[in-house]
Protein backbone atom coordinates (compact mmCIF):
# COMPACT_ATOMS: atom_id res chain seq x y z
CA UNK A 1 0.00 0.00 0.00
CA UNK A 2 2.81 2.27 0.75
CA UNK A 3 4.48 1.62 -2.48
CA UNK A 4 1.28 2.03 -4.51
CA UNK A 5 0.83 5.80 -2.19
CA UNK A 6 4.42 6.39 -3.54
CA UNK A 7 3.98 5.55 -7.36
CA UNK A 8 1.28 8.14 -6.79
CA UNK A 9 2.58 10.59 -5.14
CA UNK A 10 6.16 10.35 -7.22
CA UNK A 11 5.07 10.29 -11.11
CA UNK A 12 2.16 12.45 -10.38
CA UNK A 13 3.91 15.72 -8.40
CA UNK A 14 7.71 15.21 -7.76
CA UNK A 15 8.67 13.24 -10.90
CA UNK A 16 5.81 15.09 -13.28
CA UNK A 17 6.49 13.81 -16.51
CA UNK A 18 6.28 17.03 -18.08
CA UNK A 19 7.76 19.91 -16.01
CA UNK A 20 10.53 17.82 -14.66
CA UNK A 21 11.78 15.05 -16.51
CA UNK A 22 10.75 17.17 -19.87
CA UNK A 23 9.34 14.47 -21.55
CA UNK A 24 5.63 15.49 -24.01
CA UNK A 25 6.22 18.88 -24.35
CA UNK A 26 5.76 18.76 -27.79
CA UNK A 27 1.98 18.41 -26.86
CA UNK A 28 2.69 20.07 -23.84
CA UNK A 29 3.44 23.46 -25.70
CA UNK A 30 1.01 22.73 -28.72
CA UNK A 31 -2.18 21.09 -27.96
CA UNK A 32 -2.77 23.47 -24.37
CA UNK A 33 -4.47 26.30 -25.78
CA UNK A 34 -7.46 25.50 -24.87
CA UNK A 35 -8.98 23.27 -21.36
CA UNK A 36 -11.31 21.20 -23.79
CA UNK A 37 -8.62 19.92 -25.89
CA UNK A 38 -5.91 19.87 -23.36
CA UNK A 39 -7.83 17.31 -21.45
CA UNK A 40 -8.61 15.02 -24.52
CA UNK A 41 -4.86 15.13 -25.02
CA UNK A 42 -4.38 14.32 -21.73
CA UNK A 43 -6.88 11.79 -21.43
CA UNK A 44 -5.45 9.89 -25.08
CA UNK A 45 -1.84 9.98 -23.56
CA UNK A 46 -2.66 8.38 -20.35
CA UNK A 47 -5.02 6.16 -21.85
CA UNK A 48 -2.01 4.86 -24.59
CA UNK A 49 1.29 5.02 -21.83
CA UNK A 50 -0.71 2.73 -19.92
CA UNK A 51 -1.51 0.13 -22.31
CA UNK A 52 2.05 0.44 -23.67
CA UNK A 53 3.33 -0.32 -20.95
CA UNK A 54 1.33 -3.63 -20.59
CA UNK A 55 2.55 -4.39 -23.52
CA UNK A 56 6.13 -3.55 -23.72
CA UNK A 57 7.15 -4.57 -20.59
CA UNK A 58 6.03 -8.09 -20.57
CA UNK A 59 8.05 -7.86 -24.75
CA UNK A 60 11.35 -7.02 -22.72
CA UNK A 61 10.86 -8.83 -19.92
CA UNK A 62 10.28 -12.08 -21.31
CA UNK A 63 11.15 -12.30 -25.02
CA UNK A 64 13.93 -9.52 -25.62
CA UNK A 65 16.02 -10.40 -22.65
CA UNK A 66 15.69 -14.20 -22.47
CA UNK A 67 16.72 -14.31 -27.08
CA UNK A 68 19.37 -12.05 -25.79
CA UNK A 69 18.54 -9.40 -28.14
CA UNK A 70 17.60 -6.69 -25.56
CA UNK A 71 19.47 -3.89 -27.84
CA UNK A 72 16.52 -4.27 -30.58
CA UNK A 73 13.73 -2.73 -28.00
CA UNK A 74 13.74 0.55 -29.37
CA UNK A 75 12.65 -0.62 -32.94
CA UNK A 76 9.92 -3.16 -31.14
CA UNK A 77 9.14 -0.36 -28.88
CA UNK A 78 8.29 1.96 -31.33
CA UNK A 79 6.37 -0.54 -33.55
CA UNK A 80 4.32 -1.10 -30.24
CA UNK A 81 2.96 2.27 -29.66
CA UNK A 82 2.30 2.84 -33.58
CA UNK A 83 0.12 -0.73 -33.49
CA UNK A 84 -1.56 0.16 -29.65
CA UNK A 85 -2.71 3.55 -31.28
CA UNK A 86 -3.87 2.16 -34.61
CA UNK A 87 -5.45 -0.36 -32.31
CA UNK A 88 -7.10 2.24 -29.78
CA UNK A 89 -8.08 4.26 -32.43
CA UNK A 90 -10.03 1.32 -34.46
CA UNK A 91 -11.84 0.11 -31.42
CA UNK A 92 -12.93 3.27 -30.39
CA UNK A 93 -14.31 3.89 -33.96
CA UNK A 94 -16.12 1.06 -33.48
CA UNK A 95 -17.56 0.89 -29.66
CA UNK A 96 -17.66 3.86 -28.84
CA UNK A 97 -17.74 6.87 -31.46
CA UNK A 98 -18.54 9.29 -28.23
CA UNK A 99 -15.06 8.82 -26.95
CA UNK A 100 -13.76 8.50 -30.15
CA UNK A 101 -14.59 12.22 -30.82
CA UNK A 102 -13.68 13.38 -28.08
CA UNK A 103 -10.12 12.05 -28.78
CA UNK A 104 -9.36 10.20 -31.82
CA UNK A 105 -7.80 13.16 -33.15
CA UNK A 106 -5.14 13.35 -30.57
CA UNK A 107 -4.27 9.88 -31.19
CA UNK A 108 -2.33 10.14 -34.38
CA UNK A 109 -0.14 12.90 -32.95
CA UNK A 110 0.96 10.40 -29.51
CA UNK A 111 2.81 7.57 -31.61
CA UNK A 112 5.38 10.44 -31.66
CA UNK A 113 5.21 11.94 -28.25
CA UNK A 114 8.27 10.86 -26.47
CA UNK A 115 6.09 10.87 -22.93
CA UNK A 116 5.44 7.77 -24.63
CA UNK A 117 8.76 5.89 -25.92
CA UNK A 118 9.54 7.42 -22.74
CA UNK A 119 7.55 5.23 -20.19
CA UNK A 120 8.28 2.32 -22.06
CA UNK A 121 12.24 2.65 -21.49
CA UNK A 122 11.75 4.10 -18.14
CA UNK A 123 9.76 1.17 -16.93
CA UNK A 124 12.27 -1.54 -18.26
CA UNK A 125 15.46 0.04 -16.28
CA UNK A 126 14.79 -1.46 -12.86
CA UNK A 127 17.29 1.02 -11.07
CA UNK A 128 16.17 4.00 -12.56
CA UNK A 129 12.60 3.17 -11.26
CA UNK A 130 13.87 1.98 -7.85
CA UNK A 131 15.54 5.50 -7.42
CA UNK A 132 12.20 7.24 -8.52
CA UNK A 133 8.83 5.40 -6.48
CA UNK A 134 11.71 4.20 -3.37
CA UNK A 135 11.20 0.65 -3.86
CA UNK A 136 14.24 -2.19 -4.55
CA UNK A 137 15.49 -3.01 -8.23
CA UNK A 138 14.67 -6.55 -8.07
CA UNK A 139 11.02 -6.15 -6.55
CA UNK A 140 10.23 -4.54 -9.89
CA UNK A 141 7.39 -6.28 -11.54
CA UNK A 142 4.87 -5.79 -14.01
CA UNK A 143 1.93 -4.36 -11.67
CA UNK A 144 4.57 -1.40 -10.96
CA UNK A 145 5.01 -0.50 -14.62
CA UNK A 146 1.58 -0.33 -15.55
CA UNK A 147 0.62 1.62 -12.57
CA UNK A 148 3.54 3.74 -13.02
CA UNK A 149 2.52 4.31 -16.75
CA UNK A 150 -0.68 4.93 -15.60
CA UNK A 151 0.10 7.45 -13.01
CA UNK A 152 2.87 9.45 -15.51
CA UNK A 153 -0.05 10.28 -17.86
CA UNK A 154 -1.86 11.13 -15.24
CA UNK A 155 0.93 13.87 -14.25
CA UNK A 156 0.48 14.58 -17.64
CA UNK A 157 -2.63 15.41 -17.95
CA UNK A 158 -2.76 17.26 -14.72
CA UNK A 159 0.21 19.51 -16.04
CA UNK A 160 -1.26 20.09 -19.77
CA UNK A 161 -4.60 21.15 -17.70
CA UNK A 162 -2.82 23.49 -15.72
CA UNK A 163 -0.84 25.13 -18.64
CA UNK A 164 -4.03 25.44 -20.89
CA UNK A 165 -6.22 27.04 -17.75
CA UNK A 166 -2.88 29.69 -17.67
CA UNK A 167 -2.83 30.52 -21.72
CA UNK A 168 -6.53 30.86 -22.12
CA UNK A 169 -5.97 34.10 -19.25
CA UNK A 170 -2.37 34.92 -21.77
CA UNK A 171 -4.69 35.10 -24.58
CA UNK A 172 -6.31 37.91 -23.66
CA UNK A 173 -3.11 39.95 -22.51
CA UNK A 174 -1.11 42.14 -24.65
CA UNK A 175 2.49 40.62 -25.21
CA UNK A 176 5.42 41.53 -26.62
CA UNK A 177 5.86 40.36 -30.19
CA UNK A 178 9.00 38.92 -29.72
CA UNK A 179 7.69 37.31 -26.63
CA UNK A 180 4.73 35.86 -28.24
CA UNK A 181 3.74 32.05 -28.97
CA UNK A 182 6.64 29.93 -27.76
CA UNK A 183 8.28 32.25 -25.34
CA UNK A 184 5.78 33.38 -23.30
CA UNK A 185 4.04 29.77 -22.74
CA UNK A 186 7.68 28.80 -21.89
CA UNK A 187 7.68 31.50 -19.01
CA UNK A 188 4.39 29.84 -18.11
CA UNK A 189 5.48 26.62 -17.58
CA UNK A 190 8.52 28.00 -15.53
CA UNK A 191 6.15 29.44 -13.44
CA UNK A 192 4.73 25.57 -13.11
CA UNK A 193 7.92 23.90 -12.82
CA UNK A 194 8.45 26.58 -9.75
CA UNK A 195 5.32 25.50 -8.00
CA UNK A 196 6.45 21.69 -9.01
CA UNK A 197 9.75 21.89 -7.61
CA UNK A 198 7.89 22.72 -3.97
CA UNK A 199 7.11 18.75 -3.88
CA UNK A 200 10.21 17.70 -4.26
CA UNK A 201 10.81 18.85 -0.78
CA UNK A 202 8.08 16.78 0.47
CA UNK A 203 10.01 13.19 0.23
CA UNK B 1 18.95 21.51 -60.64
CA UNK B 2 21.85 22.81 -58.77
CA UNK B 3 22.14 22.86 -55.09
CA UNK B 4 22.25 26.02 -53.54
CA UNK B 5 24.46 24.79 -50.52
CA UNK B 6 25.11 28.11 -49.35
CA UNK B 7 20.79 28.48 -48.54
CA UNK B 8 20.88 25.26 -46.78
CA UNK B 9 23.42 26.09 -44.54
CA UNK B 10 21.98 29.80 -44.29
CA UNK B 11 18.33 27.89 -43.34
CA UNK B 12 20.08 25.21 -41.12
CA UNK B 13 21.87 27.91 -38.82
CA UNK B 14 20.14 30.72 -38.78
CA UNK B 15 16.66 31.35 -40.82
CA UNK B 16 15.03 27.88 -39.94
CA UNK B 17 17.26 26.95 -37.20
CA UNK B 18 15.14 24.26 -35.55
CA UNK B 19 15.57 24.78 -31.70
CA UNK B 20 14.95 28.80 -31.68
CA UNK B 21 13.27 29.16 -34.81
CA UNK B 22 11.19 26.20 -35.82
CA UNK B 23 10.90 24.84 -31.76
CA UNK B 24 10.74 21.47 -32.79
CA UNK B 25 13.10 18.66 -30.22
CA UNK B 26 12.16 20.71 -27.29
CA UNK B 27 12.65 17.69 -24.69
CA UNK B 28 16.40 16.98 -25.47
CA UNK B 29 16.63 21.15 -24.75
CA UNK B 30 15.47 21.26 -21.95
CA UNK B 31 16.42 18.27 -20.33
CA UNK B 32 20.12 18.59 -21.55
CA UNK B 33 21.29 21.64 -21.38
CA UNK B 34 22.20 21.70 -17.77
CA UNK B 35 25.89 21.05 -19.04
CA UNK B 36 27.53 22.54 -22.44
CA UNK B 37 29.00 19.33 -22.82
CA UNK B 38 26.03 17.25 -22.67
CA UNK B 39 24.65 19.76 -25.42
CA UNK B 40 27.67 18.95 -27.72
CA UNK B 41 27.19 15.32 -27.29
CA UNK B 42 23.01 15.39 -28.45
CA UNK B 43 23.72 17.65 -30.81
CA UNK B 44 26.15 15.49 -32.42
CA UNK B 45 24.45 12.49 -32.08
CA UNK B 46 21.24 13.88 -33.36
CA UNK B 47 23.52 15.06 -36.18
CA UNK B 48 24.64 11.81 -37.11
CA UNK B 49 20.80 10.29 -37.38
CA UNK B 50 20.07 13.17 -38.98
CA UNK B 51 22.34 12.41 -41.66
CA UNK B 52 22.31 9.40 -42.20
CA UNK B 53 18.20 9.01 -41.78
CA UNK B 54 18.18 12.19 -44.51
CA UNK B 55 20.40 9.79 -47.18
CA UNK B 56 18.80 6.41 -46.64
CA UNK B 57 15.15 8.10 -46.96
CA UNK B 58 16.66 10.67 -49.66
CA UNK B 59 17.75 7.06 -51.41
CA UNK B 60 14.42 5.52 -50.73
CA UNK B 61 11.87 8.09 -51.37
CA UNK B 62 10.54 6.41 -54.51
CA UNK B 63 10.56 3.18 -53.40
CA UNK B 64 8.34 4.17 -50.12
CA UNK B 65 4.49 3.79 -50.67
CA UNK B 66 2.91 6.99 -49.77
CA UNK B 67 0.43 5.78 -47.55
CA UNK B 68 3.23 3.80 -45.11
CA UNK B 69 6.13 6.27 -45.27
CA UNK B 70 5.59 7.83 -41.47
CA UNK B 71 6.22 4.30 -40.05
CA UNK B 72 9.22 3.37 -42.75
CA UNK B 73 10.69 6.61 -42.00
CA UNK B 74 10.19 6.07 -38.65
CA UNK B 75 12.13 2.39 -38.43
CA UNK B 76 14.65 4.29 -40.78
CA UNK B 77 15.32 6.78 -37.60
CA UNK B 78 14.95 4.02 -34.94
CA UNK B 79 17.57 1.51 -36.83
CA UNK B 80 20.27 4.74 -36.82
CA UNK B 81 19.45 5.65 -33.00
CA UNK B 82 20.08 1.82 -32.05
CA UNK B 83 23.43 2.11 -33.89
CA UNK B 84 24.54 5.33 -32.05
CA UNK B 85 23.09 3.57 -29.09
CA UNK B 86 25.40 0.74 -29.13
CA UNK B 87 28.32 2.11 -30.36
CA UNK B 88 27.98 5.49 -27.89
CA UNK B 89 27.56 2.72 -24.93
CA UNK B 90 30.58 1.21 -25.74
CA UNK B 91 33.20 4.26 -26.51
CA UNK B 92 31.78 7.11 -24.54
CA UNK B 93 29.95 5.01 -21.53
CA UNK B 94 30.47 8.63 -19.33
CA UNK B 95 28.53 10.56 -22.22
CA UNK B 96 25.98 7.50 -22.43
CA UNK B 97 24.91 7.89 -18.93
CA UNK B 98 24.56 11.82 -19.03
CA UNK B 99 22.34 11.17 -22.01
CA UNK B 100 20.19 8.33 -20.16
CA UNK B 101 16.94 8.42 -21.57
CA UNK B 102 17.20 11.00 -24.10
CA UNK B 103 19.17 8.94 -26.03
CA UNK B 104 16.66 6.62 -27.48
CA UNK B 105 14.02 9.68 -27.27
CA UNK B 106 15.94 10.59 -30.48
CA UNK B 107 13.50 8.61 -32.18
CA UNK B 108 10.50 10.36 -31.49
CA UNK B 109 12.58 13.70 -31.84
CA UNK B 110 11.05 16.05 -34.01
CA UNK B 111 13.19 17.65 -36.01
CA UNK B 112 14.63 13.96 -37.56
CA UNK B 113 10.84 13.04 -38.64
CA UNK B 114 10.07 17.04 -40.34
CA UNK B 115 13.30 16.40 -41.95
CA UNK B 116 13.02 13.52 -43.50
CA UNK B 117 9.05 14.61 -44.28
CA UNK B 118 9.29 17.96 -45.60
CA UNK B 119 12.91 17.87 -47.28
CA UNK B 120 14.56 14.80 -48.15
CA UNK B 121 11.29 12.57 -49.54
CA UNK B 122 11.74 16.11 -51.87
CA UNK B 123 15.66 16.24 -52.50
CA UNK B 124 18.25 14.34 -53.80
CA UNK B 125 20.73 12.61 -51.64
CA UNK B 126 23.76 15.21 -51.80
CA UNK B 127 21.22 17.80 -50.41
CA UNK B 128 19.45 15.86 -48.65
CA UNK B 129 23.10 15.16 -46.11
CA UNK B 130 23.85 18.89 -46.70
CA UNK B 131 20.37 19.53 -44.65
CA UNK B 132 20.81 17.07 -41.95
CA UNK B 133 24.46 18.53 -41.41
CA UNK B 134 23.23 21.99 -41.18
CA UNK B 135 20.31 21.18 -39.01
CA UNK B 136 22.21 19.11 -36.99
CA UNK B 137 24.79 22.08 -36.41
CA UNK B 138 21.85 24.58 -35.68
CA UNK B 139 20.52 22.41 -33.19
CA UNK B 140 24.01 21.49 -31.89
CA UNK B 141 24.96 25.49 -31.66
CA UNK B 142 22.07 26.27 -29.88
CA UNK B 143 22.09 23.22 -27.35
CA UNK B 144 25.34 24.13 -26.75
CA UNK B 145 25.57 28.37 -26.30
CA UNK B 146 22.13 27.09 -23.89
CA UNK B 147 23.88 24.74 -21.94
CA UNK B 148 26.76 26.99 -21.47
CA UNK B 149 24.53 29.85 -20.30
CA UNK B 150 22.99 27.43 -17.56
CA UNK B 151 25.86 25.47 -16.79
CA UNK B 152 27.51 29.15 -15.62
CA UNK B 153 25.01 30.60 -14.23
CA UNK B 154 23.74 27.42 -12.42
CA UNK B 155 27.07 25.77 -11.72
CA UNK B 156 30.04 28.56 -12.23
CA UNK B 157 31.60 26.09 -15.09
CA UNK B 158 31.56 26.13 -18.41
CA UNK B 159 32.46 23.13 -19.87
CA UNK B 160 33.37 21.74 -16.38
CA UNK B 161 36.03 24.01 -15.85
CA UNK B 162 35.50 26.20 -12.80
CA UNK B 163 34.96 29.42 -13.55
CA UNK B 164 33.66 31.10 -9.82
CA UNK B 165 32.01 30.16 -6.64
CA UNK B 166 28.66 32.09 -7.58
CA UNK B 167 25.42 29.77 -8.89
CA UNK B 168 21.68 30.75 -8.97
CA UNK B 169 20.60 26.88 -8.52
CA UNK B 170 17.11 28.61 -10.25
CA UNK B 171 19.28 28.00 -13.76
CA UNK B 172 20.17 23.97 -12.76
CA UNK B 173 16.58 23.26 -12.31
CA UNK B 174 13.71 22.58 -14.27
CA UNK B 175 12.29 26.12 -14.17
CA UNK B 176 15.26 27.54 -15.38
CA UNK B 177 15.34 25.68 -18.07
CA UNK B 178 11.92 26.83 -19.45
CA UNK B 179 13.38 30.29 -18.98
CA UNK B 180 16.39 30.13 -20.22
CA UNK B 181 14.56 28.47 -23.48
CA UNK B 182 12.07 31.10 -23.72
CA UNK B 183 14.80 34.02 -23.44
CA UNK B 184 16.77 32.72 -25.97
CA UNK B 185 13.72 32.48 -28.44
CA UNK B 186 13.04 35.85 -27.14
CA UNK B 187 16.53 36.94 -27.61
CA UNK B 188 16.93 35.16 -31.35
CA UNK B 189 13.95 36.93 -32.60
CA UNK B 190 14.47 40.25 -31.69
CA UNK B 191 18.46 40.19 -33.31
CA UNK B 192 16.61 38.68 -36.55
CA UNK B 193 13.90 41.34 -36.74
CA UNK B 194 16.70 43.87 -36.17
CA UNK B 195 18.68 42.52 -38.71
CA UNK B 196 16.01 42.13 -41.33
CA UNK B 197 15.20 46.06 -40.17
CA UNK B 198 18.45 47.66 -41.10
CA UNK B 199 18.66 45.56 -44.56
CA UNK B 200 15.44 47.06 -45.57
CA UNK B 201 16.76 50.11 -44.64
CA UNK B 202 20.02 49.71 -46.21
CA UNK B 203 17.83 48.68 -49.44
CA UNK B 204 16.04 51.61 -49.66
CA UNK B 205 18.08 54.43 -50.99
CA UNK B 206 19.08 51.73 -53.47
CA UNK B 207 15.56 51.76 -54.35
CA UNK B 208 15.00 55.29 -54.85
CA UNK B 209 17.80 55.62 -57.12
CA UNK B 210 16.51 52.77 -59.27
CA UNK B 211 13.19 54.29 -59.21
Amino acid sequence: MAEFLMIIVSAVFINNFVVVQFLGICPFLGVSKDFKSALGMGIAVTFVMTITCLITYPIYTYVLVPLGIDFMEIIVFIFVIASVVQMIESVLKRFSPTLYNAMGIYLPLITTNCAVLGVAELVIDPAQMASLIGIQAAQMNMGFAVLYGLFAGVGFTLAIVLMSGLREKIARATVNRHLKGFPIAMLTASFIAMAFYVFTLIV
Amino acid sequence: MKTDFKKIAKDGLITSNPTLKLVLGTCPTLALTTMASNGIGMGLAVTFVLICSNVMISLLKRTIPKEVRIPAFVLIIATFVTIVRLVMDKFLPDLYDSLGLYLPLIVVNCIILARAESFASKNGVIASAADGLFMGLGFTVALTLMGAVREILGNGTVFGFKLWDFSIGFFAGSAGAFFTYAVFIAVFSLISYNAEKSKKLKNLPELKEAE
